[in-house]
Order: C-alpha cells, then structure tokens, then sequence
C-alpha cells in the first residue's frame, strides 16, 4: 500500500504508481492489483484518489465544453464542424438559429463551409458524435480574427485558476481572447503588435506548462515585451 | 487531433489578407523576405550524396542514388538524371500514402526542369557505352514536413546534395563494364536555385507559407543560375499574372536566387 | 556480465560484444505536423515516425463502431538502401507495417475511441539491419508523444545466432550473413511479448536463448525510451528562467 513516486513526479505509460487499494483518476488504470500511467504526465496523490496530470492528450469531447470548429460540410438540416475530436460534430439548425422552423432557409446564408464559429458541445448522441450549439452568449460564428492551436491538455494552463492566466493576458495586451477547450485559440486584437504578443505568450505556455511558477514567469515575460516596445 | 479536409477557412483567408495591405505577413515577416533557411550536407551514409534543407518549418531531405542504367533514346551516348518527389505522410494530416498525385509530380518535374536546362553536369562524360550504358542519377525528394513552398526547399537540397555526391567509378573493358572502387565527384558547374512567389489580392510575396499557399490566387516559381539566366518556371493557381507582375517576379527572383546561393 | 566472459576472442564485425547493442538515440516530437513523433538512430538506421489521430476514418466503412483502428505503414526511402530501391511499398513492407500494428495494437487502449482511426507512419530514411524492431521502438514513443493512452511502452529488439554464437541486436551483415534473426517485442511492465519472428535455423534451446537475450536488450531500450520521453519536459524552473 504505497505512493511510488513524489507528487508531480514526471511519470510515463505503464509506469506503476500505487500498490494496493486506491481510487483511480484521470489518465490511469488498474491491472493486478496495481495502479499505473496511461499518459505522460504529472502524477498527482489526492487523499484516496491518485491520477495523472497529461502533458500530452488530445481532445476528447465532453457535454458543456465550449470549442472553436470549423464548418467543413453542409447537409440536410444540418452542419458538420471539424473540432479537432475523434469524430466530427454536428450542428442542427434550431440549434444555429433561434426562430421557429421554416423550410425557406438558405443554409450557407447562415453558416458556410470554411466559416468558423465559437459553439458549446450541448449532447453527445447514441454514436459519440458531439452536438454543438451556437445559441447563447458568446457563442456564433467569428467575423474577426485568427486561430492558433494549442496542446488541448495544456488550455487549463492558459485558463489559470479561475481565468487567473487569461484575464492577465487580456488585461495586459488588450486583446480579445477566446479559448476553445479543443485548443483552438481565438485572438483579435486592435493593433498587430498586441495580437503577436499573445502568441508570443502562448507559444511560451505551450513550452513551459508543465513547469510550477507559470503564471509568475508570463507576467514577468508580458512585461519584457512592454518595455521592448 | 488532426484534420483531414481541404477546406480553406473563411477567417484565415480574411486575416492574411488584412495583414497583408500593411506590409507585412502573419509571421512578422516582409513581403519580399524569406524564412530562416538551414543546408546540412552529407545526413545520409548509404547515398551517394544527401543533403536536408529546412526553410522555417519546410523540411526537405534529398537523397542522390548513383548507379548504371539505359540512357534515353533521344540521348544515348548522355547520362540520366531523374527527379522523383515523395510527400510522405508524416509531412502533414493531410498528405495520404500512396502513389505520387499531381502536385507531388509537379514538384518533382519543377526541380528536374531547372537542373537539366543549366545542365548543371556535363552529362556527355556520363556515358559508358553509348546507347547501352550510362550513369543514371536519381535525385529523390523526400518531403518531411510540410509549410509551404517546397519547391524552393527541395530545389535547394537537390543542388546541394548533387554538390556533395560522389559517384562511383566504372571502367568499360573489353565491352564490359566493371565497378572500381575510386569514387569521383560529379562536377557541378551550374547552381540553379528557385524561387517562388504567390500573389494575394494583387500583392506578391516570396516564400509562401502553408496557410498563404492555401488562400493565394495564383503562384509563380522562376528558377536562376548564377549567370542570370533563366532555367525554369512553373506558374501555377487559378489566377493569371498580368505581363508587369511577371517582369516584376523575375527581378524579385533574380535578388533572392543569389541571396539564397549563398546559403550553399 | 563477468569480467571473464569478456575476454572471449569472438568479435562481431563492428567490435561488439555479444550481449550489446548498437548505440541507441531517441528523440521525440521532433515532426510540428504531426499529433506525435520520434526520430530514432539505431546503428546506422534512422527512421522518423509520426502518428496523427485518433481521427476519423475514410472511408467510413472500414471503421470499427466498438473500437479505434490502427493503420501501420512501414515505408523505405528510395535511397535508404544500397542500390536505390523503388519507392513502391514491396510485400515485405506490407509484413512488416502488419508485424508492427499487431506489436503495438496490445499497449493502445483502443476501446476509448470507438470508429476513429490512429494512423502510425514510419519513414526509414537510412536502412541497416533491424528496422521493424527501430520502428517499432520510435513508433511507441510517437505514441506516447501524441497523448495516445497506452498500459505499457512497447521496446523491440533482436537476438540471432552467427558462427555458433547468440548475438544481440543485429546490424545489417549480420542479418544477411547470419544462420538465424528473431525480432523481439516486449512490454516490459506488462510482460508480454508483441512481437516474434524469426529467420533462419535454430535449436529450441537456442531459441529460447535468443528470446531472453532479445528481452533483455528491450529493458535496456526502455530505459533509452524512458529518457527520450522525460528529456522533452526536463528543464527545471531555474533552467528556464534563463531562457
């Protein structure tokens, strides 16, 4: 019955990090009464529980992510969105427009292929397939703007502890930022230097996440690159 | 999770385009300037000469294989060079293996044009017995990954590697042909080296990236020796070049050509 | 090993021991398109290998609906080998890209993403000997590097017999020359073997022999595999501050 490594020890697939009884979290598993890695990552003991903090993972899609897709096809009643995931999500009409049904809608005249929208994953159906929603705040299709990406496992980073991280970033470059938890990244910014401020930033998270001290280390960067200017 | 679809996004096109109408791109560079461009020669042992040519994140790995074959029957007492291109799939998501498709022809053909019309060797002395036996030369461009612009990468790492190749010696005895174990360089005299323009909204840049690959109108690449002349050109998109954008490629192309021979 | 059984006179061709492998470089993420990478440099073989996925699968019917599909391609360069070989995939490569899938399939939960596909593409830019066993160990740390879950890492090497003796890890001469070649593939937390063929003649005692010889050098491997992954995120608070 024993820990095996410190907590935030770097840990890899297959590594063993408990013997004995425990809960299992994220990004573990159990076999012959041992608790072991499925990802790269931090190993993380909490009370009864020990789990895995990825460096690396790819998106998988849960109800209530918001995520930033791209329409790749239009069918009947219907758009496919490419959000990075497993499987293509879709988009049905009443959740894009918010009036009641009629048959004479132009569906590229609302969203077309190739436009990208900010959409929150509001079902998966019997199949996996996540479901999106444009209807809300903050939610739509972008008119302005560029993306970048980002490893999805490291976007809790760029969030920081109660949008600590983003709201810093925000409030220094003046931008506007929205984050997909797909990893795709919306920056719009007044001016060009503020925008390549941001991915200047970001592409510094995306390096150095897994090391403590993050949000000192930007806040210091962010004004290193003030004073540049 | 990568995407595997063609479909060129609505809000980069728009984005590239509004950076553009400043002067300048979405990675900070200028119109006219070209990314970091890294020549490693000599990467491979089993060639007989290679070369990898990174241009930002274009990479390219060039590997010349130098044996004997049948020449060609409009040129039997010449040796044979060949260009052949491999966008393998780890390039990019949405490089799929298999036979080679157009643009990875193009690619290849684009390069071979420009080595065979400087007649960058002398491949009358490529010759063992004329109409049977000649050096064959295969230059295989081998795509690693993929951010635009391969054709000036791997025009790049061609002559480069043509450069640093070695082949082995044959001796022709009694009518019959016999490997020796010298090894001769193969006497580069030319270096063509290409260069590729797009043009987005009537604006040209050099060195495209992958995403102003994907929004550009049209593309023109011109390759160069280092006596100013021209030795191939491929244009490319579907959108045409008035006559002063190509007096205006070809100038442009002439500067970079011999910036970028210098990286050799 | 003892000091003594050193002294032996036997010499392999490249002044190895027989229980030794040839020097060993990992590196991984090393390709900016890809969801995964590794470069691996084995002897003289260097392969890249990038894996994109989980993705979804076309066509469409040839995703599995309870499970994720893995499609392994080994493809040589056409100057990997002496003389120039076609850049057509052979019916050895078709074996082998099938040998890989089935080595590495067991360390993959797959059940966690039912009709996708994780495409696993290994590129053999220079060839000399034991390049399914090269691909195999760089595809693993690919895996890994694309956030893939897995239960174990999957190391792969092989054990053979030339002039009467077991030798690990062979190089190229030894593979053509040799009486007999078993590629090995192990999950060494596991315990299980992925991967065994086997080229050649040899008596069941020496097989086994090679086995065990084979599964030693994987933990060997392993450990290389282990550094490469961990060396991506080594650098301390300090190192990067100076950045």
């Amino acid at each position: 019955m024993s820990a095996l490594f410190k907590n935030r020890d770097l840990v890899i697939p297959g590594e063993v990090l408990y013997e004995g009884r425990i809960r299992t979290g994220d990004n573990t598993y159990r076999t012959q009464g041992k608790v072991s890695a499925t990802r790269i990552g931090l190993v993380d003991y909490n009370q009864n529980m020990v789990s895995v903090i990825a460096l690396e993972a790819g998106f998988n899609p849960l109800v209530g992510d918001l995520v930033i897709g791209e329409v790749i096809d239009i069918g009947l009643g219907s758009w496919t969105v490419d959000i990075d995931a497993a499987s293509k999500a879709v988009l049905n009409v009443p959740d894009a427009i918010d009036v009641p049904f009629r048959t004479d809608i132009v569906m590229p005249d609302i969203l077309d292929i190739g436009d990208t929208i900010v959409a929150k994953i509001v079902d998966m159906d019997r199949r996996r397939t996540p479901i999106l929603s444009i209807l809300g705040r903050g939610l739509g299709k972008i008119k302005d703007g560029f993306i970048i990406r980002l490893t999805p496992s490291k976007i809790p980073r760029l969030i920081g502890k109660k949008g600590s991280m983003v709201n810093m970033i925000l409030k220094e470059t003046g931008c506007r930022i929205a984050i997909g938890q797909n990893g795709r990244i919306l920056i719009h910014g007044k001016t060009r230097e503020q925008e390549e401020t941001v991915v200047r930033v970001i592409e510094k998270i995306d390096r150095e996440a897994h090391i403590s001290g993050l949000t000192n280390r930007v806040q210091r960067y962010l004004k290193k690159l003030k004073e540049k200017k | 999770m990568s995407s595997r679809h063609n479909i060129v996004s609505r809000l980069k096109r728009k984005k590239i385009k509004e950076v553009i109408t400043s002067g300048k791109r979405m990675d900070g560079r200028s119109l006219e300037d070209y990314r970091e461009i890294v020549v490693k020669t000599g990467v491979l042992e089993k060639a007989e000469g290679s070369a990898e040519v990174l241009l930002g994140n274009t990479r390219v790995l060039v590997g010349v294989k130098i044996g004997i074959g049948h020449p060609f029957e409009d040129t039997p007492d010449k040796g044979v060079l060949m260009c052949n291109a491999e966008f393998t799939p780890i390039a990019s998501p949405n490089f799929e293996p298999g036979p080679p498709r157009e643009q990875s022809i193009e690619l290849a053909r684009v390069v071979d044009r420009g080595l065979r019309s400087a007649e960058i060797v002398d491949f009358s002395k490529l010759s063992l017995i004329p109409g049977k036996q000649v050096y064959l030369i295969h230059v295989d461009l081998y795509v690693l990954n993929y951010d635009g612009n391969l054709i000036d990468a791997s025009a790049l790492a061609a002559i480069a590697a043509l450069k640093v190749a070695k082949r082995p010696v044959y001796k022709v005895e009694e009518g019959e042909i016999k490997l020796t174990k010298r090894k001769q360089s193969l006497k580069v005299r030319k270096t063509p080296v290409a260069v590729t323009l797009v043009k987005i909204d009537d604006t040209l840049l050099v060195d495209p990236s992958a995403d102003e690959e994907e929004v550009m109108d049209a593309r023109l690449t011109v390759t160069l020796d280092e006596d100013e002349n021209v030795c191939a050109i491929q244009k490319s998109g579907s959108e045409g070049f008035t006559p002063d954008e190509i007096k205006k490629c070809i100038k442009i192309a002439l500067e970079k050509a011999a910036e970028n021979r210098q990286k050799l | 090993m003892s000091s003594r059984k050193k002294k032996t006179k036997f010499k392999r061709y490249d002044g190895r021991e027989t229980n030794e492998l040839r020097p060993i470089k990992i590196e991984s993420g090393v390709l900016p398109n890809a969801d995964g990478s590794a470069y691996i440099e084995m002897g003289r073989n260097k392969i890249l290998v990038g894996v994109f996925g989980p993705r979804e699968m076309h066509p469409k019917r040839f995703a599995k609906p309870n499970m994720a599909s893995i499609r392994c391609r080994y493809h040589m360069a056409p100057f990997s080998t002496d003389p120039r070989r076609s850049p057509a995939p052979s019916r050895r490569d078709n074996e082998i890209s099938m040998v890989m899938r089935y080595a590495l399939e067991p360390a993959i939960f797959l059940e966690r993403y039912p009709k996708s596909v994780i495409d696993i593409y290994a590129e053999i830019l220079e060839a000399d000997g034991g390049t399914r066993t090269a691909c195999i160990n760089a595809a693993t740390v690919a895996l890994v590097d694309a956030g893939i879950p897995m239960r174990d890492l999957v190391a792969s090497c092989a054990a053979g017999k030339m002039d009467e003796k077991i030798i690990l890890d062979l190089g190229d001469y030894e593979d053509k020359e040799g009486q007999a070649d078993v590629p090995v593939a192990y999950m060494p937390k596991l315990g299980k073997v992925t991967l065994l063929q086997m080229d050649g003649i040899l008596s069941t005692d020496e097989l086994e022999q090679c086995i065990s010889l084979a599964i030693d050098g994987c933990m060997q491997i392993y450990e290389i595999q282990r550094e490469a992954l961990k060396k991506k995120y080594g650098l301390t608070e300090e190192e990067v501050e100076e950045k």
